[in-house]
């Protein structure tokens, strides 16, 4: 099946149904293992204590969060360039989970900040870009909600979008550019990963289960999102023919 | 006279005649600097120490006010599918309106800033030093709200969604000039360092700006 025989929107519906079964349950299986991994084989920190283990929820947050831009600029392009038919509902469906993993790292990084750096929240460079990434996803979704038909939407939200991605770049490199109180990149630097493998292990794993939490959101997402606009259809087909 | 001058011309005609909002942005600016001190209490240190900040608050909603009227009303009387019919390229054209706009609405905004600082107690380095970097950061509000205004070009009931859009995106413009004239005011930091990323931003979104709010004029009007 290829990616163009996809953008049938009732063969890719079919193709959700079969698959989300599996993903579902990758996923839990994925969590099972990346919770008991995290919270009983990872050690302890030497200074925060058991504190550290708010980074497995954290951090894979913050990665789904820019992980979840990144994909919808992909499918702004796909919208505006290449015009697939069903990139401007991937582009829709992935706003609200995006934002909502952006809200649980600023969430989970505030209680984390508490009792390790004595504050919820400090107006460094990294905390400042990702609440703006977080406010740039309420205004994409505000800007869905306020127009009507769902494609035209789509190509100004498209827009927004692309002009919203130069945020990332600045997200990702804030803690090198700035003398910032978050602490500087570990996991993808140069010069390799500065974790420990103990830890960084059940990191990767907890990753790996928010990616597959993100993709079974998106694809079910996706499938009710075709499922709506059908009904929207067929209820202004109705209403036409009620009023000749 | 070139297509691109005739534009200009009507834009800034349109703006200082009766509705065309030239001079309400300033005195929008006044009402919300006259109205801080209220909040922050005639505390004259304070005032003096927060003066930068709530000047360039006050130009960067000044300026939000007057941005839907950059593309709404040429949308309701059909000017803008003229102008998009044009033979001038639609980014010029929109780059042309920019340019009245910021004319119309930045400019002043940057000549009553002095005058404001008084109210706020700013000593005249301050006063100097702020309206330089509303005079460097003006265009880039005006810029980047292009996008947004083109965004919400069509829409009837686009309410608040210009200035959601807009804030998050010119955010990084307020605290380079905030910085910079907090620079000028006490040290350690230099007025040239983040003076130059001001003018750097500046110039990056006259670049952007016109041709993503071209793009969103050319696909979401069809």
């Amino acid at each position: 099946m290829r990616l163009s025989e996809l953008a049938n929107p009732s063969r890719f519906n079919a193709l959700v149904e079969r698959v989300l079964p599996w993903l579902v349950t990758a996923t839990a299986l994925a969590f099972a293992l990346g919770l008991y991994q995290a919270l009983f084989v990872a050690p302890d920190d030497y200074q925060q204590g058991a504190t550290v283990k708010i980074m497995f929820i954290h951090v894979p947050s913050a990665w789904l969060g820019m992980l979840g831009w990144t994909l919808m600029s992909v499918s702004a392009l796909g919208t505006l360039v290449w015009r697939h038919p069903l990139a401007d509902v991937a582009l829709k469906t992935a706003a609200p989970i995006g934002a909502a993993f952006t809200l649980i790292c600023l969430v989970t990084g505030a209680l984390w900040g508490r009792p390790t750096w004595g504050t919820y929240w400090v107006w460094d460079a990294r905390l400042t870009s990702v609440l703006v990434l977080f406010l740039m996803y309420l205004g994409l979704i505000a800007l869905w909600r306020t127009v009507d038909d769902p494609s035209r939407a789509a190509r100004a939200a498209a827009i927004l979008t692309l002009v919203g991605a130069v945020n990332l770049p600045i997200i990702k490199f804030s803690v090198d550019w700035w003398n910032t109180l978050h602490q500087p990149a570990s996991v993808l630097r140069l010069g390799g990963s500065a974790i420990h493998p103990t830890i960084l292990a059940p990191l990767m794993l907890m990753g790996l289960a928010f990616v597959l939490l993100f993709v079974t959101l998106h694809l079910s997402a996706m499938r009710n999102e075709i499922l709506r606009r059908r009904v929207r259809t067929l209820r202004l087909l109705r209403a036409a023919a009620a009023n000749p | 006279m070139t297509a691109l001058a005739a534009l200009l011309r009507r834009d800034m005609r349109l703006a200082v005649r009766v509705g065309g909002g030239a001079l309400i942005g300033v005195l929008f600016f006044l009402i919300v600097v006259a109205m801080v001190p209220f909040a922050l209490g005639p505390d004259l240190a304070l005032l003096a120490r927060t003066g930068p900040a709530i000047l360039w608050l006050g130009a960067l909603l000044a300026s939000l006010l007057a941005l839907d009227r950059l593309f709404a009303a040429d949308h309701e009387d059909g000017s803008l599918d003229l102008i998009l019919m044009g033979r001038a390229p639609l980014e010029l054209a929109v780059a042309a309106k920019a340019l009245a706009h910021w004319l119309t609405t930045g400019l002043p905004l940057v000549v009553a800033a002095p005058l404001l600082g008084l109210f706020l107690n700013l000593d005249p380095a301050a006063i100097g030093a702020v309206a330089l970097t509303l005079l460097a950061g003006t265009p880039a509000l005006t810029c980047i709200g292009l996008i947004g205004a083109a965004l919400a070009a069509a829409l009837r009931r686009g309410g608040l969604l210009v200035p959601v859009l807009v804030l998050p995106l010119t955010i990084p413009v307020l605290i380079f000039g905030v910085a910079a004239s907090n620079a000028a005011l006490a040290g350690p930091l230099p007025f040239g360092t983040p003076f130059t990323v001001l003018v750097a931003l500046t110039l990056a979104s006259v670049v952007i700006g016109p041709f993503a709010a071209a793009a969103a004029l050319r696909h979401g009007l069809d």
